[in-house]
């Protein structure tokens, strides 16, 4: 359309060394997956991901391999096969489009890593119920399919204070996992590895704590949408010490765009927060959107969640139970509302938008009057757009357009 | 530019309206918009030539680059067109072909929130449409037949396909033309309620308001207070659009 003037995105430098090691990652995974040279374990996103690692186990994330279905928009195809054998289009679309995928025998992995054929066959599929139940029925689908055994914990859940009877139930649940996982090694857990890992967790997530706390500067070096993908070696690697390298060379870049006060969106005028997960198949379309009304999204829950400052190298189990624990998705909505509060502030917020993801409603945290109460306590203004994070059918880009524009007007006039 | 109905209002610097058009949209959108535009400015006794600014909005906003490259959203629009009448605290019931909106305004006519509808086309002209077609009667007809109407018959679903479903047993049931259309009408008047509250006066808007009187009659008894419309409910939109304009310094002489 003509009057649509193109937004130049500004690259990040360090996305090439990312590429790197998630090539290098993936790659590590088929190699263990089909020279039979490590056991291939499969773990929900935030599941006991530092166990796995330190008993040597190659670590997949479905959830991962689901955001690339969306990202690519493979998932169109993919979900309605998940629907016709039984999984609603009202339940987890990262779920729908992973299943569907290997139904129709096809990845994006393939695309992306020439040689790559298939995602890597688990020996182990580990779940942590902290987010949702979706990723149990969804393990538990490839576990009877493929004849794997699946562990993981039954966590609490709507926890406002997490509480030490919280910590020794799910410390407790990780070892519990540690025989099975042992007895798939043949090898015993090394608790020196563990605390390793666990310390080098801490230090990623710390690393990546630093580069999303960097857009507290105006102009923000980096968006939200920026950070979805950037946060791929936060979520994947974790536990290692290439996650925490890439961290470091990030956060010089960004540092560096903030000192010479460079910002990831050209003349930011308004700053907003994003509450609830990517539209994976829009990331494009909705950073451009957003660029060009000068706005930077530039800070969001869902990238601050693979933030675990609980981690402890001196007290593995209960330190892993912990940050499991302290996960945003896991709390109750009072918790919630003073920790979106607390980012405003400290984002500096001009308005939020609440992303109604028709898949998942534990990310879709609008749905218990949230933007109401704190538009009422912040005065900050609140948009609600509906749409999902894989699932296409369900975004209107029409709506979608119109809802943030007439937002963007709204916070102009109101400042 | 509506999904459903183009609309052109004209109007001189001190804000008066001069002219204006309502047309459906169709399939070519810039066709029906250069058309709309010409019979508006018709009547208004003007030609393109004496168009000093112009802003679009709406669905096809985009679409009219032949006239103006400035655009905002309808919300905006409607927010500015219902405060021209109205200078006070008010709520914008938008009841249009595709969605509906609720806007909420402050004394000095500030957006302080707004909502549209979601996916589907519950409480919309859309929904009308459909229904209409499975009554077998024409839109215009709805109005004098839901004011016909001895027992309304209300629906108990949102969902568009499951209303045409009990419209269909409504009428295998022999009930009255008449007490459906009223239910359909109290149909589209609660979804746009569910929406959000309503804080200041209340003005209501779009084709559907402006095509059936007595849903602006139904509303007031659902919400127990008076409704106030825009002289032309249809043209709120547009008439914000041509204020905007007005408002915009020009940016090169
Ligand atoms: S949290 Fe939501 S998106 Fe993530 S796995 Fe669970 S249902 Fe799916």
């Amino acid at each position: 359309m003509s009057e649509e003037k193109k937004v130049v995105r500004k690259k990040i430098q360090a996305t090439d060394q990312m590429n790197k090691i998630m090539s290098d990652y993936f790659y590590g995974l088929n190699e263990a997956a089909t020279t039979g040279s490590k056991k291939v374990a499969w773990c929900t996103s935030v599941g006991p991901a530092e166990l796995l690692r330190a008993m040597g186990f190659a670590v997949h994330f479905p959830e991962n391999h689901a955001a690339m279905l969306g990202a690519t928009r493979l998932s169109n195809e993919m979900i309605p096969v998940a629907n016709a054998i039984g999984y609603s289009p009202d339940i987890c679309s990262y779920l729908t489009a992973d299943i569907g995928a290997y139904l129709k025998g096809m990845t994006p992995l393939s695309k992306a890593y020439p040689g790559i054929e298939s995602v890597p066959k688990p020996d182990v599929l580990v779940y942590n119920t902290n987010q949702c139940r979706d990723v149990q029925d969804w393990l538990a689908w490839y576990s009877e399919k493929l004849g794997v055994p699946m562990i993981g914990i039954a966590s609490p859940k709507n926890v406002n204070e997490v509480t030490d009877s919280h910590i020794d139930d799910v410390a407790s649940q990780i070892q519990a996992l540690v025989p099975t996982l042992e007895a798939i090694t043949g090898e015993k857990l090394d608790l020196e590895r563990l605390r390793e890992t666990v310390s080098l967790s801490r230090q990623c997530t710390e690393l990546w704590k630093d580069v999303l706390e960097t857009a507290t500067a105006s102009p923000a070096p980096i968006t939200f949408f920026d950070s979805t993908i950037h946060m791929g070696p936060a979520v994947v690697l974790r536990g290692t010490q290439e996650a925490i390298d890439y961290y470091r060379v990030l956060l010089a870049e960004l540092k560096e765009r903030v000192a010479n006060g460079v910002g990831a969106v050209e003349g930011e005028s308004l700053r907003i927060y994003w509450e609830g997960m990517p539209v994976w198949g829009r990331l494009r379309q909705h950073s451009e959107m957003f660029a060009e009304l000068k706005a930077a999204v530039l800070a969001s829950t869902y990238c601050s969640s693979w933030i675990f400052p609980a981690f402890d190298p001196g007290d593995p189990f209960r330190s892993m139970a912990k940050a499991y624990l302290e996960l945003f998705i896991v709390r109750a909505d009072a918790y919630k509302g003073e920790y979106i509060k607390e980012m405003l502030a400290k984002f500096r917020i001009d308005g939020i938008i609440y992303h109604d993801a028709k898949t998942c409603p534990y990310n879709s945290n609008n749905r218990y009057g949230m933007p109401q109460r704190l538009e009422r306590e912040t005065g900050i203004p609140a948009l609600v757009i509906s749409g999902d994070l894989n699932d296409l059918r369900c975004v209107s880009d029409e709506q979608t357009k119109t809802n943030v524009e007439a937002f963007i007007e709204q916070l102009e006039e109101g400042k | 530019m509506g999904a459903s109905r183009t609309k052109v209002a004209v109007i001189d610097p001190s804000g008066r309206l001069l002219g204006h058009a309502v047309k459906k949209s169709g399939i070519d959108f810039s066709v029906t918009a250069a058309a709309c535009l010409d019979a508006a400015l018709e009547m208004a006794g003007a030609s393109r030539e004496d168009i000093v600014r112009a802003v679009s909005t709406g669905y096809g906003r985009g679409n009219v680059a032949f006239v103006t490259e400035k655009s905002k959203t309808e919300i905006g629009c409607l927010a500015k067109g219902c405060y021209h009448y109205f200078p006070e605290a008010i709520t914008v019931i938008d009841i249009g072909g595709q969605d509906n909106k609720i806007i909420n305004l402050d004394a000095a006519g500030r957006r302080s929130s707004f909502k549209m509808n979601r996916k589907c086309a519950a409480g919309t002209g859309a929904f009308l449409e459909e229904m209409a077609s499975r009554l077998d009667i024409s839109l215009e007809e709805m109005n004098g037949l839901a004011r016909q109407s001895q027992e309304m018959i209300k629906l108990g679903s949102y969902c568009t396909v499951f209303s045409a479903t009990e419209v269909l047993e409504s009428i295998r049931n022999g009930k009255r033309v008449p007490d459906i259309v009223k239910g359909l009408f109290y149909s589209v008047i609660k979804r746009v309620l569910e929406m959000d509250i309503l804080s200041g006066q209340v003005v209501m808007t779009g084709g559907v308001v402006a095509c059936n009187p007595y849903i602006v009659e139904m509303a007031e008894e659902m919400i127990g207070r008076p409704v106030l419309l825009p002289e032309l409910p249809q043209l709120a939109g547009a008439v914000g659009a041509a204020l905007y304009a007005l408002d915009d310094k020009p940016e090169t002489a």
